[in-house]
């Protein structure tokens, strides 16, 4: 490496840290992207004088297409597909680690990885353990991934895929992964145990993630995010590049943060999660419980829109229906209209609503919610008492008030959002069915809340009607 | 352990910490954008894939890292793209899309 270009990568280190300090405010976070974008720059000119590259051709052309692809992504994907397109890109981001360490191997096992004076250079244990490394989390999360992206995309069922010893045999193999990866370490020259982990990295992927029901997306794609990101790391350990593994523990850092925040937001530890299988158990019971449980009050379109026009204060809770529905922007002329009366409108976002980290914050900036009108959990709870209306719009656990009350609930102990304190309710629900993790809504059926059914956005479009 | 994997160890444990430090201050409102933005940061695989592209040193090295390149280049140019599309749509109450920026 030439010293013009540890230069480079030294300047692409800096800018991608303060890249990511910009964002730790909306006021200075499109300046943070053009820091990192700079960085990148940077850092792809440093490693394009790189001397060990013979030829541009290949480069060229198949940056060029993949810029083409990532353009066309970035401008088509409509906003309600974002956590389909994060965990297509964790994908992505882990097979590119993977391979870069499989092709690194190969070039030392055929002896041909020379150093400046052009002797053959012997994998020393230490690159064979990073390599291995990035080859194992890199392979385990591409198959992850697109596990992953293959659920929200309903190629594969959403809900918990359960075996019998299924966490014994998960655990099983990736113990057999780690044996491999040490036993490589200490012999770096058995190709064999090579392939053989990259292709247990891939098996455990797509075993890892397919028990995990859509409900727990949020942590899984958060997890996957720090997965990546180590693989990313790992890559600059093996090839001696301090870029790579700045870039990468950020990347592995954001990851690790969301995950936490997502499994708090859900009162559960990453081990639940992982090997919970969600629900599971409960599902059954809560069905029948469903059928005999208080009768619920149904109201109508015209019902609905007279309550929210009729108090000074509406707290709307989004879930993960007004994506699947596409309600944001109807949401939103909603809120226009009853603010014009003079009519307060706020949005209380939990951290789990939605598939992905933020996703309900997206959609609502999408539609052109203000965003001093989104509230944080924390923020907005004591709010919800002196709340007239508490709109439900396709949030069913996260609104949940078994989570504070019953402790034989599944959910128990999770933070969830005080709607049931407002003065009334309103629920816009597709149907009577228990949530995803079939868990009983005891909000349903309180005095105070009336049920409207229907397609989210057809309900809010009738009303945004009654209102105007 | 050479003395360059313990240097990357100082080098990785730090940037970890200053990542941890730096990242807990994003705002929940801003974890989606967060997720795209450090996904297109950690398409610095880019970098070592085009070394692996185009240092020819065998067929199959060489292939491995067209592919690579092509993943790391989809992420960096479409993940820098689609966070300042995101960021771009949240506003302050009463400014203009895009006010962000200031």
């Amino acid at each position: 490496m030439t010293p013009y270009a540890e230069l480079l990568y030294f300047i692409a280190s800096v800018l991608f840290i303060l890249g990511i300090r910009g964002l730790t405010s909306a006021e200075t976070a499109r300046r943070g992207v053009i820091y990192a974008e700079i960085g990148m720059a940077f850092a792809v000119a440093g490693t394009l004088i790189n001397p060990e590259i013979h030829t541009y051709r290949w480069i060229l052309v198949t940056a060029g297409i993949g810029s083409a692809i990532g353009i066309a992504m970035a401008a088509l994907i409509p906003m309600t597909k974002m956590p389909e397109r994060i965990a297509l890109s964790h994908a992505f981001g882990g097979l590119a680690a993977a391979l870069v360490g499989v092709s690194e191997y190969s070039i030392y096992q055929a002896g041909i990885h020379v150093d400046h004076l052009g002797h053959a250079v012997q994998l020393s244990h230490g690159t064979m353990g990073a390599l291995g490394f990035e080859v194992l989390f890199g392979g385990l999360t591409f198959t992850g991934s697109l596990i992953a992206f293959g659920k929200l995309q309903g190629f594969i069922p959403g809900r918990n895929i359960t075996y019998p010893y299924q966490n014994q045999s998960n655990i099983g193999i990736f113990a057999t992964a780690v044996l491999l990866l040490v036993l490589l370490t200490v012999w770096p020259s058995l190709q064999i145990l090579f392939y053989l982990m990259f292709l247990v990295a891939l098996v455990l992927g797509v075993l890892f993630v397919i028990p995990i029901g859509g409900a727990d997306m949020p942590v899984v794609i958060s997890l996957l995010n720090s997965y990546a990101g180590l693989a990313a790391s790992a890559t600059g350990f093996a090839l001696d590049n301090n870029v790579l593994i700045i870039a990468g523990a950020l990347d592995g850092a954001s990851g690790f943060i969301l995950s936490i925040v997502m499994s708090r937001a859900m009162n559960r530890s990453f081990s639940n999660v992982l090997f919970g299988a969600f629900g599971q158990g409960d599902g059954s019971a809560a069905a029948v419980m469903g059928k005999d449980a208080a009768p619920v009050r149904e109201a109508s379109v015209g019902d609905a829109a007279m309550l929210l026009s009729s108090g000074t204060k509406v707290i709307v809770c989004p879930g993960y229906g007004m994506a699947v529905a596409q309600a944001q922007h109807a949401v939103q002329k909603m809120a226009e209209l009853l603010e014009r009366d003079g009519i307060e409108v706020k949005y209380a976002i939990h951290p789990v609503a939605g598939r992905m980290p933020g996703h309900m914050n997206v959609l609502l900036a999408e539609a052109n919610v203000p965003y001093d009108s989104l509230k944080e959990l924390e923020e907005i709870n004591d709010e919800f008492a002196e709340a007239d209306v508490a709109l439900v719009v396709g949030a069913n656990d996260v609104v949940n008030p078994a989570a504070k009350t019953n402790t034989n609930s599944p959910i128990y102990g999770m933070p969830v959002l005080n709607a049931d304190l407002a003065k009334s309710c309103i629920v816009l629900k597709r149907s009577m069915n228990p949530g995803f993790a079939g868990i009983e809504n005891e909000l349903f059926t309180i005095p105070n809340t009336v049920l409207v059914f229907g397609d989210a956005k057809d309900t809010i479009e009738k009303i945004v009607e009654a209102l105007s | 352990m050479t003395h360059e994997m313990i240097l990357g160890l100082y080098v990785f444990v730090l940037a970890a910490f200053v990542g941890y430090g730096t990242i807990r201050g994003v705002p929940p409102l801003l974890h989606t954008p967060l997720m795209a933005f450090t996904n297109a940061i950690s398409g610095i695989s880019l970098v070592g894939s085009i070394v692996a592209a185009g240092a020819e040193k065998s067929t199959f090295s060489t292939v491995l890292g067209c592919i690579a390149v092509l993943c790391a280049s989809i992420n960096v140019v479409g993940g820098f793209l689609i966070t300042d599309r995101m960021l771009k749509m949240f506003r302050k109450r009463g400014g203009a899309k895009g006010e962000a920026k200031k």
